[in-house]
């Protein structure tokens, strides 16, 4: 175990039960990430990424093995104690956005902060506004989630995970209903947080999108079968910048 | 977790849902306002009931004449002849336990005035009868012990018996009315009573001197009745033996024989109709609390659905760091702040309800205090507590179990 690492699993399994049937979502993963890493977790539909990721923000516990969040093991770790994490060390960001209907960006962003004692209201609206202003949401605060394109609501999501200034974010394909240009904007953002030293897990399946990441991890029916170092790791700035000239070019 | 941030949790929640919130309210106030207005009406006809029977006199004694079976035939009560003027005079000198004593007398006919008649009947009394039946003098006077004593034809008309044989408002004082072609001088006019309980209009009354119908209308000697006001209202069963014992001595009756006369109080009668009411305040009751339990399955499914359907927003509350407690207070104020909107408003409901079925209806109704704060409270605790209690097994679940719920 090395003193840097933030997140260590062993043997870690997860198994559903569907039925009479057994479903084995993860089968046996080892995995370290240290402080400051910027993690890309791929692979096929239904290898068990959500799964992992969900262990790993501590909203599921598993089957059999173990996760150590910052050293300590998660299974020893009591509800109120697990929540008092997820409210102020990590970051979330779902699959499916989950943003309360009805409600404006502010006050979705808003709402983990809610949860936090140490925040009062007017601390609350301003990091709030903050990371809104961070995901280019700006002129959308007042708007209400469903009066939102499914990228606006992603970002508010985004701006949701960081308004809380994890220690470790974990995103479940945050770019995946976003066009290049959004995309590539969200992970310049990504890029920018993990540059200040927030460790990122980030689940994604597009090889374009894990390349400005500094490791890729790729998963296979439940298991770890490849873990790489990112060789030429791509800025996303630049690429937004490139992108520029073909703006409107939709044969590229 | 500050009170003011579940508050306004709280309050965000209801406004983001204002149709749910409705429906989830109007369970209560309908709750609420039915068993009310229920309540109301059951003790309302309860209360009138009681309330009729006291004006007729909580302590008013009847003794009548035993109706006898002669031969297996029985005998109609006016043809019973067993009570005197002498048995008055002797109860009233040896009763120590009543405060008035009346003799009766009653026949029904027409009464006449110039061109208008009216079909009703004439009672006979002494001048305490007027203090034992509870009536009171609007204009004029009652007649005096002296009219009493010679038979006047003098009489007091309820406003009834005015209103019909003067339609046209002539001041009855002094004129001169006939019943069964006896005239009779009016000298006195009662108070309205209205409509006892039981529907008999208790203005339709033309009280004379008993001796003058005895003399004069029935010419007989026998009373009808004897009507006495017991000194208290406690002692009815008292007085009443006192009674008893008193006309068979009176009478001269041997202990083997029967009772010559039957003693009625009102609280035979108030028994006899009291389990009438009593049987409407059952019945209304289960009526209201079969109302309170429909409106309370109502609120209770509303706010068991309206929590269940929201376990994904309990999950993602709790995904970013939201405690148990903290959803569970969420939804306590929640179904309290609800609950008691939707209490007030049922109240109301209920008043104004209660108000038209008073008014519109004409049926009694009374609200009492109780009936409010017990319905108010089942209501609140039922919000309350279906809406704590599958919020308390949301915040239970795994947030990403909670998160996926459909
Ligand atoms: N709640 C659940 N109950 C039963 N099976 C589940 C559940 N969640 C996931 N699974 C199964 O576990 C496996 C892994 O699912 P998971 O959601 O982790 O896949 P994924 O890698 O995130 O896929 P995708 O890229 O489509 O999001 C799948 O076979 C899925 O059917
Ligand atoms: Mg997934």
């Amino acid at each position: 175990m090395s003193n840097n690492s933030i997140i260590e699993i062993k043997n870690l399994h997860k198994n559903y039960q569907v039925g009479d049937e057994i479903v084995r979502a993860l089968r046996g993963v080892d995995l370290t990430i240290d402080k400051g890493e910027f993690v890309a977790i791929m692979g096929t539909s239904g290898s068990g990424k959500s799964t992992l990721l969900n262990i790993l923000g501590c909203l599921d516990t598993a089957s059999e093995g173990d996760y150590f969040l910052d050293g300590k093991n998660v299974k020893t770790l009591k509800r109120n104690e697990l929540a008092e994490i997820r409210n102020t060390k990590l970051g979330f960001v779902f699959q499916s956005y989950n943003l309360l209907p009805r409600t404006s960006a502010l006050e979705n962003v808003e709402l983990p902060l809610l949860y936090n004692g140490a925040v009062n209201s007017k601390l609350r609206r301003e990091r709030a506004e903050e990371a809104l202003i961070a995901v280019g949401l700006k002129d959308r605060m007042k708007h209400l989630s469903n009066q939102m394109s499914g990228g606006q609501q992603q970002r508010v999501a985004i701006a949701r995970s960081l308004v809380n200034n994890p220690v470790i974010i974990l995103a479940d394909e945050a770019t995946g209903n976003l066009d290049s240009r959004t995309s590539f904007e969200i992970m310049a953002l990504f890029q920018e947080l993990n540059e200040k030293g927030i460790t990122i897990g980030f689940v994604t399946h597009e090889a374009e999108i894990a390349r400005f990441t500094k490791r890729n991890v790729v998963f296979r029916d439940g298991r770890l079968i490849k873990d790489m170092i990112v060789k030429d790791r791509g800025d996303a700035k630049q690429s937004i910048l490139d992108l520029k000239d073909d703006d409107y070019n939709f044969s590229s | 977790m500050k009170i003011i941030n579940l508050l306004k949790i709280a309050i965000s929640a209801i406004r983001r849902n204002k149709l749910r919130s409705f429906l989830t309210m109007l369970g209560i106030v309908i709750g609420v306002g039915a068993v009310i207005t229920m309540l109301a009406i059951g003790q309302g006809s309860n209360e009138s009931i009681k309330s009729s029977i006291a004006s007729m006199g909580t302590n008013l004694i009847n003794v009548m004449p035993a109706s006898r079976n002669r031969g297996g035939v029985q005998q109609g009560r006016t043809s019973s002849q067993t009570l005197k003027e002498k048995d008055v005079a002797y109860l009233s000198k040896n009763c120590t336990m009543v405060t008035a004593i009346s003799p009766e007398m009653n026949t029904s006919g027409q009464v006449v005035s110039g061109s208008n008649n009216w079909p009703t009947s004439i009672n006979g009394g002494n001048e305490e009868y007027i203090t034992i039946k509870k009536y009171e003098i609007s204009s004029g006077r009652f007649y005096t012990a002296k009219e009493i004593k010679t038979a006047a034809k003098v009489c007091v008309l309820g406003q009834t018996i005015v209103d019909n044989i003067f339609p046209d408002g002539t001041d009855p004082i002094g004129q001169t009315v006939r019943f069964e072609k006896i005239p009779f001088k009016v000298i006195g006019v009662f108070k309205e009573k209205g409509d006892n309980t039981f529907g008999d209009d208790q203005d339709d009354v033309i009280l004379a001197p008993y001796s003058t119908i005895m003399k004069r209308i029935t010419r007989e000697t026998y009373l009808r009745a004897i009507v006495f006001s017991a000194k208290s209202e406690d002692k009815i069963t008292e007085t009443s033996a006192e009674i008893e014992e008193l006309l068979r001595s009176s009478h001269g009756l041997k202990d083997a024989e029967d009772n010559d006369f039957e003693i009625r109080t009102q609280e035979e009668l108030i028994s006899n109709f009291g389990s009438i009411s009593e049987l409407l305040v059952v019945l209304l009751g289960s009526i209201s609390a079969i109302s309170l339990l429909v409106g309370g399955i109502g609120i209770m499914n509303i706010m068991y659905v309206s929590v269940t359907e929201r376990t994904r927003e309990i999950g993602l509350r709790l995904a970013i760091g939201g405690k148990g407690k903290d959803i569970l207070w969420q939804f306590l104020i929640e179904a309290m702040l609800l609950s008691v909107f939707g209490g007030i408003i049922g109240v109301l409901l209920g008043y104004l309800a209660s108000f038209i079925v008073e008014h519109v209806m004409n049926w009694p109704v009374l609200i009492t205090e109780s009936s409010v704060v017990m319905s108010f409270m089942v209501c609140t605790f039922i919000g309350v507590f279906f809406g704590w209690y599958p919020a308390r097994k949301a915040s239970a679940l795994d947030p990403i179990v909670a998160l996926r719920h459909e």
